[in-house]
């Protein structure tokens, strides 16, 4: 497989709360064959804070990080925080359209922008550039037990026109790389839903109690296992799950994983390198893993003694019909 | 739901301030309440989105400055997403926000301190500290107790630094914030 290079911004997160998420990224990525390397120096991308305070200061904490990677000589830049993502994002889409704009985000810069950086997200990294064939091919083990709903949270592909990526009502990305990975996945009608994003702290009750509808709609779905794609859904998931069975009066206890986790799991990586202990809601009980042969096995056994069977019921049904 | 008492005169001034710094037009809302049926939010919202879009119309700008539905706004993109009239709803919100933080009149304190608390570790670190921002919160709030059985599940899985990380180039991110700061001294 040709090596692929991209820079890669992990974001404030993944260095603390979100560690297990850059942990299984970068596993997963190497498994591909893939190279991530980071700005020098980069600086926070100005999250939602930024863009309450004013639209050029906001514009300017993101591009300041984008003109980093303008220094590498790389025009795709890829982050796996969907908020990162959309600061980056709309700074771009913003500052590519309006000289204006630019040009005042620019006057806050040292170094001023010139709009050469795409960003995406690991996600569509993996689902477009990788592809569904080389996610198959890499997978060493099958998890039988498990039932996973994809969340992709509210911004992966929201709005259309900043995110052109996927489908900004029923996105699918996640559901097709999970099931190449061969992991069953179970369709439920929260895939974006806001999980309370980041009023944790300020507003606790609102947000488990937004939480706990996610996590309701998973589990009345049938999903034991939670796939997402972004820090703060996780941790409103996870690590305040606890908080929303308060709140709510539930009984929740189904593990929320990064994708890659997943992705790692399947590609028999060692749950140890994945973070897997990091998370608060442990997964263990639904990540028993059986080789890929097993399984194949297992399967056509299944198969073979199924076969009798219907032959044996076919029979039955004739002698009856005589 | 309750009847808006337009007591206030319409603000036009305002109209056109939210219509410069957005870009968007607020007069192509023709009130479908599609923004309002997909919102995650309105059940916290004094005033559902929709409602806030026709509040801008009317030029209401005490009443919308002024409310809890601007705050409590997460920026899902679920109305931008579904707006019939292509209005960017959630860039609106964003504008609003903006607006009211300008002239003092923010009704949610709290959300307003935890995103300063934010904005300050990025200043002084170049990157978040999530423990600091923590503790800024609480001590700005009072709020000491909350979230705090969280601390120990967070420290078992040694996912938060306790102390700061802070980049070579944090100046240079902190020089971002003070051209910022003496542009809108300047501008008024």
């Amino acid at each position: 497989m040709a090596e692929k290079e991209y820079a890669y911004f992990s974001g404030c997160s993944l260095e603390g709360t979100a560690k297990e998420y850059d942990e299984s990224l970068r596993a997963v990525m190497k498994a591909l064959g893939v190279n991530l390397v980071e700005p020098d120096d980069w600086s926070c991308c100005g999250s939602t804070p930024a863009h309450t305070v004013d639209h050029v200061f906001a514009a300017a904490l993101a591009a300041r990080n984008l003109t980093l990677v303008e220094k590498m000589n790389k025009d795709v830049l890829t982050t796996p925080c969907p908020s990162c993502l959309m600061a980056f994002k709309k700074a771009q889409y913003n500052m590519s359209r309006d000289e204006a704009f630019k040009g005042e985000v620019n006057g806050l810069l040292d170094e001023a922008y010139n709009c050469g950086v795409e960003s995406k997200s690991s996600l569509q990294i993996i689902y477009e550039d990788i592809g569904l064939d080389a996610i198959t091919a890499r997978v060493t083990h099958i998890m039988p037990d498990l039932k996973v709903a994809p969340y992709y949270g509210c911004i992966l592909s929201r709005p259309p026109d900043i995110a052109q990526f996927d489908d900004p009502e029923n996105p699918v990305s996640m559901d097709k790389v999970l099931t190449a990975a061969g992991i069953q996945v179970q369709d439920f009608a929260f895939k974006m839903e806001c999980c309370g994003a980041a009023f944790g702290v300020p507003k606790r009750e609102m947000v488990n109690r937004l939480s706990g509808k996610v996590l309701e709609m998973a589990v009345d779905a049938g999903a034991n296992c939670i796939a997402v794609a972004c820090p703060l859904c996780q941790q409103n998931l996870d690590l305040r799950q606890e908080q929303v069975n308060k709140t709510t009066g539930s009984n929740y206890n189904i593990p929320i994983i990064y994708f890659t986790q997943l992705l790692g799991l399947a590609y028999g990586l060692s749950p140890k390198e994945l973070g897997m202990d990091k998370v608060i809601v442990s997964a263990d009980s639904v990540t028993r893993r059986i080789t890929r042969e097993e399984y194949e096995k297992i399967k056509a056994e299944e198969a073979a003694a199924k076969k009798p069977q219907k032959a044996k019921k076919e029979a039955a049904a004739e002698e009856t019909n005589n | 739901m309750d009847t808006i008492n337009l007591t206030e005169k319409t603000d036009w001034a305002f109209i056109e301030e939210v219509k410069n710094e957005s870009g968007q037009n607020p007069s192509l809302c023709y009130q479908c309440g599609n923004c309002t049926a997909g919102c995650p939010y309105t059940q916290y919202f004094d005033y559902p989105v929709s409602m806030v879009m026709r509040l801008l119309q009317a030029g209401q700008k005490e009443t919308i400055l002024t409310s809890k539905a601007i705050w409590l706004c997460a920026t899902c993109e679920t109305c931008t997403t579904r707006c019939p009239c292509e209005v960017d709803v959630a860039h609106i919100m964003d504008t609003l926000r903006i607006i009211a933080r300008r002239e003092g009149k923010v009704s949610e304190k709290d959300i307003q301190l935890f995103y300063d608390s934010f904005l300050d570790s990025m200043k002084k670190h170049g990157r978040i500290f999530e423990m600091g921002i923590l503790m800024g919160y609480k001590f700005k709030s009072g709020q000491f107790m909350g979230d705090a059985e969280l601390g120990p599940k967070v420290m078992s899985k040694g996912k938060i630094s306790l102390f700061p990380k802070t980049i070579k180039g944090a100046d240079k991110v902190a020089q971002i914030f003070n051209r910022f700061q003496e542009k809108a001294k300047k501008h008024g």
